[in-house]
């Protein structure tokens, strides 16, 4: 049952996924990355971590790309060029790049992580109690200097944003 | 196996009509109301005091031409004709995780039947509300963008801002429910408003977190589009926003919804801050009469909260865009942080 239900959101990630790089309309797009996102919810819904599944939807497909739409409509950007427009190189130089990194993760991940179905010894799952214990305790380094980070790109994005005052 | 389906299959049947029937009541009572509020009749005519007005006013929704806008094809077509069916589908599915009654263990067809709550398995409860009501926002988006009209498109942008600013808002004031409560499900935070301080102060959460219910309900107000914040239709400037171009049903699925959303955010206003079906003295009566007179305490407060609605927009006058942004930003998210850490500092010192 979790094998199929995993196989078949993960068809749907990768199906959707490559529907967000290359439809045309940019709105099919974000549409096309909401419905990969809700497949990551599924997965990890099906994996035992429901309130990681609910912040996927509620922080990526309820806001981040609603923040996305939002600039395609005040830009008002109706289609998208065509890629791989005269530029050979470029693009075969980043397609291998893209490959490159992925075959990276994807070697890391199965020398780090345990295979589909194996149950980490000690690892709890459900709700947000373990995961928040983890975040401030193990984690908490990590994750305070995730939060400058943030902190340092919403300045950046505030400096580039920022008239200049005469 | 099969009597669980059975009794989740009338749950659902029940929840579903009582949802699509407060619509028509709703709308009634809207009309009514913004008539007495602003001394004039209002619909009369049909039926006792205009009760049959909404049947009328659905057979003519009905019965309507269906038209899909000039210049309206291919993706945006499909975009569309999609709006309509996400803004139902969200509206009707939030309602699955609110309790509307207290189940003292009671049986069907020698079965428990589990709480009166659609899916009383869901852990995720008020997390799963949000989750598939920040999907709501879609449905404006793609209407304003599928329409191909410019009045549309600008409800729709209106729309995306206003979600995601007092979505923000919204949330971080349920926080300070959610500490004192130590779970996600809504039954849990039900049960531990029942009782009382004193014997005569009834433990609601609204009590030690007023600025968290106030700050919630103004957010559910810009959440649900209702007037004062209701920029994304805004009639004066806007025709009326998103759903311009849909006539016959598609208008009424946004209709609909509308209304669908009022009734949960006002359930999620009596859960949350005041005490869902409880009242001082009979917290958790036993038997199926105890259990029917906490779905009548419970329907009695949700409908205070639905006329709440209807006295708000028929009493304020609309906000200007920039107002609404000022009010969300530098207002209501200061004000909900600043509940949730006085909720942090009196659970440490031990008040709560």
């Amino acid at each position: 049952m979790v094998t199929y239900v995993f196989l078949v959101a993960a068809a749907m990630a990768i199906v959707f996924a490559l529907v967000a790089i290359m439809h045309r309309s940019p709105v099919v797009n974000v549409l096309a990355l909401i419905m990969v996102f809700l497949a990551l919810a599924v997965i990890y819904a099906v994996l035992g971590m429901d309130f990681l599944a609910a912040i996927q939807i509620i922080v990526y497909s309820g806001a981040v790309l609603v923040l996305f739409l939002f600039v395609i409509m005040l830009l008002n950007i109706r289609k998208v060029e065509r890629f791989g427009s005269g530029r050979p190189l470029q693009a075969f130089l980043g397609a291998a790049a893209s490959i490159g990194v992925g075959m990276g993760v994807i070697l890391a991940a199965r020398q780090l992580a345990p295979s589909f179905g194996e149950v980490i010894e000690g690892a709890e799952k459900g709700t947000a109690i373990p995961l928040g214990k983890a975040l401030l305790t193990t984690h908490l380094f990590a994750f305070e200097l995730i939060s400058v980070v943030l902190m340092a790109s919403l300045i950046g994005a505030w400096v580039l944003a920022r008239k200049e005052d005469s | 196996m099969w009597v669980d389906l059975i009794v989740t299959v009338i749950k659902v049947l029940v929840v579903s009509t009582v949802l699509l029937t407060g619509v028509p009541i709703m709308v009634w009572v809207e009309r009514r109301g913004s008539a007495m509020i602003q001394d004039r009749l209002g619909p009369n005519r049909v039926g006792p005091m205009g009760l049959l007005q909404p049947v009328v006013d659905a057979v003519k929704l009905m019965t309507k031409e269906d038209l899909t806008p000039e210049g309206v094809t291919g993706t945006n077509r499909f975009l569309y004709l999609l709006a309509p069916a996400i803004a139902l589908v969200v509206a009707v599915s939030t309602f699955i995780v609110v309790p509307f009654g207290y189940d003292p263990g009671l049986e069907l067809f020698g079965h428990a039947i589990g709480g009166f709550v659609v899916a009383p398995d869901l852990d995720l409860g008020i997390l799963y509300l949000f989750a598939v009501g920040s999907l709501g926002v879609y449905a404006l988006v793609l209407a304003g963008w599928g329409s191909n009209n410019k009045y549309s498109l600008l409800g729709g942008i209106r729309a995306s801002a206003q979600m995601i600013s007092y979505e923000l808002a919204m949330v971080i004031s349920v926080v300070g429910v959610l500490m004192v409560t130590g779970s996600f499900s809504l039954d849990d935070v039900v049960l531990h408003q029942a009782g009382t301080w004193f014997g005569f102060i009834p433990k609601w959460n609204v009590i030690p977190q007023l600025i968290g219910a106030i700050t919630f309900m103004v957010a559910v107000f810009a959440e649900t589009n209702r007037l004062p914040f209701d920029m994304v239709e805004a009639e004066a400037e806007l025709v009326v926003g998103y759903h311009t171009e849909y006539s016959s049903m598609r208008f009424a699925s946004f209709f609909m919804a509308e209304y669908i959303n009022m009734i949960t955010a006002s359930s999620l206003i009596v859960v949350l801050f005041f005490g869902g079906w409880t009242l001082p003295g009979i917290a958790t009566p036993g038997g199926w009469l105890g259990a029917l007179a906490t779905i009548g305490i419970f329907a009695a407060k949700v409908a205070f909260f639905l006329w709440f609605f209807v006295w708000v927009r028929w009493t304020l006058p609309r906000f200007r865009f920039d107002q609404l942004m000022a009010l969300g930003w530098k207002w209501m998210i200061p004000l909900a942080v600043l509940n949730f850490l006085w909720v942090g500092v009196a659970m440490a010192l031990g008040y709560l």
